[in-house]
């Protein structure tokens, strides 16, 4: 049987730095390969020169580089372009820049079909039509004609695998397809990936999680720093990792068997002890907030008590970061209210609302973001200490150990945070909300941007900090194992209404709501390894 | 075999003599402004009719005007003026679209309105036609061109300020600040203003070469610089009468004018590539 793609010693470098290195893979017809890796593993750029697409300024070089049953080591841009969507379909992660933003989807679609010169015009605008509902868009006539603006991600992720699929090529490549997605969605566009895999086309499927590609794949690569670290059939790597680093991976995947377990590899042991839970710190009684006729956050309540962690779980639009400004007291509440330490922001003035700031901190889920982008991590942590009264003489002293508190070093004052890992970013972020001494950490989506390895630092990092000083989380997230790994109680939210609330372990193992049990079913698990990895260790 | 299937890439070098000449030559113009004795001998308004008109030659380097002045001595001698023209314009519009373009973004909506249909307005106005309003209005001079070249170079500024104000003042460092406890005063002052005024700087360096030029138009109508003094655009308007028969009293002013222009576009975009380059 010939390979769809077949290459040997593959490596790749960019102006002297070598991102791919000695990379062999192939995939049959029919066949599904995951590449996982963490950012700049370099399974990205070993996709995109299957493909030609290596980038401007790349030196590739290969033993053997055979796409399509062809040697491609010298190919020209023109034969590449006859083999891109024709024998191998590109689906990336973000539809919205994948997409032309001028054209119709509908277009875009059948653009495949004429370029190829499979189908004339006007057949490819009704073959267009029957490949969106293939991909399971609803009213695929209405759709074909709207602009990507327009469609959700999951339709815009859809339409983008239409238009990879249209000239029907034996292999799929897809570039983490589902990263930018909710979790109900994601569960939709994995499932249409796996009806096309039955239908006999070839998947190269690339990915940062594990659980996305293990339900997928046959075979997986695992990547580290431009290297093949593991390969082997996914049953084989995942229950049984060869590599330390696959083992690290497999480890930092947080979800209910590890709750009060620490993820990253130093010392995780002994569980956490119980905490209790101290005096009411945060309430929301009946917060609503309107944008226009659009109820943002429709009457929801709840109370976070010193050392606890309530988990805030929703898709995006459902309405948690509005709910999280509201309580940091950004934005006033059209109804309802919500206190700190018992006083309400509503009933305070201007500089007593200055005053309370101090006592609930935020940390936000893109660290960069939120800093100024003049400034290094010591005025930024100087003005922190500024607000908690630090006098200045002594904020060098209190800036390098709130850094020594969250793991960095004190040369990291002098740094400018865009010279930072994303994890050392949110460490400062971290330091920089603790500086004021506050009792509530509003925590925004803080690990979803990381690679799982550094989510894992950063989760353990926010545990350590609660049980030293005794703030309460409010824990915003997508991520349901992230929610599971770290809360006491969870909290449901859909269109801005709580839908279920209560202890994590319940809600997790028994939920009520229509809508938690659908979210819990839709979540990609890798049940078999996690068992078989703590029979190991 | 190993291929190599494309060819390694040539470094981008760091060495960019385009930029470099640009970089001389504004330390040139610097140094004229500063000091022309330096750079030229004599006074520009010294006339020797017995030489009036000679073409650039040993004596006269680029040759004379009408009235028997070195033209390369009035020319150095013309960068203050021009140079304090485009400085002082742009200093002036600067500071004053500083001022709307913040009132703007930062006050309600009333206030927006308000001051952006002003701006609007002078938008909508042709460029010289407002220049020459204006000094009709107070009168011919270099002090009045240039507030009637700031008058037209403003709107462009407090557009720039209020979209950068927008724009950072919902982003994550205000909300950040703002969630520290920080007065308004004080986020407006430390993080709104100075990364609303970051980018302007491109504009300014671009800008003070397009105020030159306007200055020299003003004056080549008859509006700004008055004779004799020894301002470029006042030159080239003196030149025109000659170009026949003495085509150096026109194009060495020229000359002059669009190499400033052009040296202060080069560098100006040369930062505007830093400043991308780094906010990337």
């Amino acid at each position: 049987m010939t390979a769809l793609v077949e290459v040997e010693k593959l490596t790749v470098a960019f102006g002297g730095t070598t991102v791919v290195r000695d990379v062999a893979l192939r995939v049959d017809p029919g066949e599904c390969v995951a590449i996982v890796g963490e950012s700049g593993s370099g399974k990205s750029v070993t996709a995109r020169t299957l493909l030609g697409l290596t980038g401007d300024g790349a030196d590739v070089r290969a033993e053997t580089f055979r796409v399509d049953g062809e040697d491609a080591t010298f190919h020209t841009e023109r034969q590449w372009r006859a083999i891109r969507g024709a024998r191998i379909g590109f689906v990336l992660q973000d539809a919205l820049q994948s997409l032309d933003p001028l054209r119709p989807v509908g277009r875009e679609v059948a653009e495949t079909l004429r370029l190829h010169g499979l189908l004339p015009r006007k057949e490819a605008r009704a073959r267009a039509v029957e490949l969106l509902r293939a991909v399971g868009v609803p009213e695929p006539e209405l759709r074909a004609t709207q602009y990507p603006h327009e469609l959700s991600g999951g339709l815009r992720q859809r339409a983008l695998i239409a238009s990879a699929i249209a000239a029907d090529p034996p292999l799929l490549i897809a570039d983490e397809p589902t990263t930018a997605l909710d979790v109900t969605v994601q569960a939709q566009i994995l499932d249409l990936l796996e009806a096309r895999r039955r239908t006999g086309t070839a998947l190269l499927l690339i990915s940062h999680d594990l659980a996305v590609v293990s339900r997928l794949a046959d075979r997986v690569l695992v990547m580290k720093d431009g290297e093949v670290v593991e390969e082997g059939a996914t049953a084989d790597v995942l229950d049984r990792p060869g590599h330390p680093y696959t083992r690290t991976l497999l480890a930092a995947v947080p979800d209910g068997t590890t709750r009060g377990t620490r993820l990253s590899a130093a010392g995780r042991a002994a569980p956490r002890p119980p905490r209790e839970p101290g005096d009411v710190v945060l309430e929301a009684r009946d917060l609503t907030k309107r944008f226009g006729d659009r109820t943002a956050v429709d009457a929801v309540s709840f109370t976070l008590r010193a050392g606890e962690t309530l988990g805030l779980v929703g898709e995006s639009g459902s309405g948690k970061t509005t709910l999280a400004r509201l309580v940091l007291g950004l934005l006033d509440p059209d109804g309802g209210e919500a206190a700190v330490d018992g006083r309400p922001w509503g009933e305070l003035t201007a500089k007593e609302r200055r005053a309370l700031r101090r006592h609930v901190q935020v940390v936000y889920q893109d660290p960069l973001g939120s800093f100024d982008p003049r400034w290094n991590v010591r005025r930024v942590l100087h003005e922190a200490l500024e607000v908690g009264d630090v006098p200045k003489r002594d904020r060098d002293a209190r800036a390098a150990a709130l850094l020594d508190q969250v793991g960095l070093p004190a040369a990291t004052l002098d740094r400018r945070p865009r010279t930072l890992s994303g994890g050392q970013r949110q460490r400062v972020a971290i330091a920089r909300a603790l500086a004021p001494g506050p009792r509530v950490l509003v925590c925004d989506e803080p690990v979803s941007a990381l690679d799982v390895s550094v989510q894992a630092q950063v989760l353990d990092l926010l545990a350590d900090l609660r049980d030293e000083l005794g703030m309460a989380y409010l824990f915003v997230s997508h991520h349901l194992g992230v929610v599971q790994h770290v809360s006491d109680r969870v909290a449901v939210m859909k269109d801005g209404v709580i839908v279920e609330t209560g202890p994590v372990a319940d809600v997790f193992a028994a939920p009520r709501a229509a809508y938690t049990r659908a979210l819990l079913a839709a979540i990609p698990r890798i049940e078999p390894s996690r068992t078989s990895l703590e029979a190991t260790t | 075999m190993t291929a190599a299937l494309v060819a390694a890439p040539a470094r981008r070098g760091r060495f960019a003599p385009g930029v470099w000449a640009a970089a001389v030559f504004l330390v040139l113009l610097a140094v004229a402004a500063l000091a022309p004795g330096l750079l030229a001998h004599g006074s520009p308004n010294d006339a020797d009719t017995m030489a009036a008109l000679q073409g650039p030659g040993a004596g006269h380097l680029l040759g004379t005007d009408a009235n028997g002045r070195d033209i390369a001595t009035r020319i150095v001698h013309g960068v203050r003026p021009s140079l304090l023209t485009g400085l002082g314009a742009v200093g002036l519009a600067v500071t004053a679209g500083t001022l709307l373009g913040l009132s703007a973004g930062l006050g309600g909506r009333v206030v927006d309105e308000i001051v952006m249909r002003a701006v609007d307005v002078l938008l909508s106005l042709p460029n010289l036609l407002l220049a020459l309003v204006v000094l009709t209005i107070l009168g011919p001079g270099t002090v009045n061109a240039v507030y009637a070249i700031a008058l037209y170079l403003v709107p462009g500024y407090a557009r720039l300020v209020r979209v950068q104000v927008r724009v950072i003042r919902t982003s994550g460092h205000v909300e950040a600040a703002t969630s520290l406890g920080l007065t308004r005063l004080r986020i407006i002052r430390r993080h709104i203003l100075p990364n609303a005024f970051a980018p302007l700087l491109v504009l300014v360096t671009v800008e003070i070469g397009i105020a030159m030029v306007a200055g020299a138009s003003l004056s080549f109508l008859g509006f700004g610089a008055r004779p004799p003094d020894p301002e470029w655009g006042a030159m080239l308007a003196a030149g025109r009468d000659y170009f026949s028969v003495a085509w150096w009293v026109a194009v060495f002013p020229g000359l002059a004018i669009t190499l400033t222009v052009l040296a202060f576009t080069v560098v100006g975009r040369r930062f505007q590539l830093r400043l991308e380059g780094r906010t990337a």
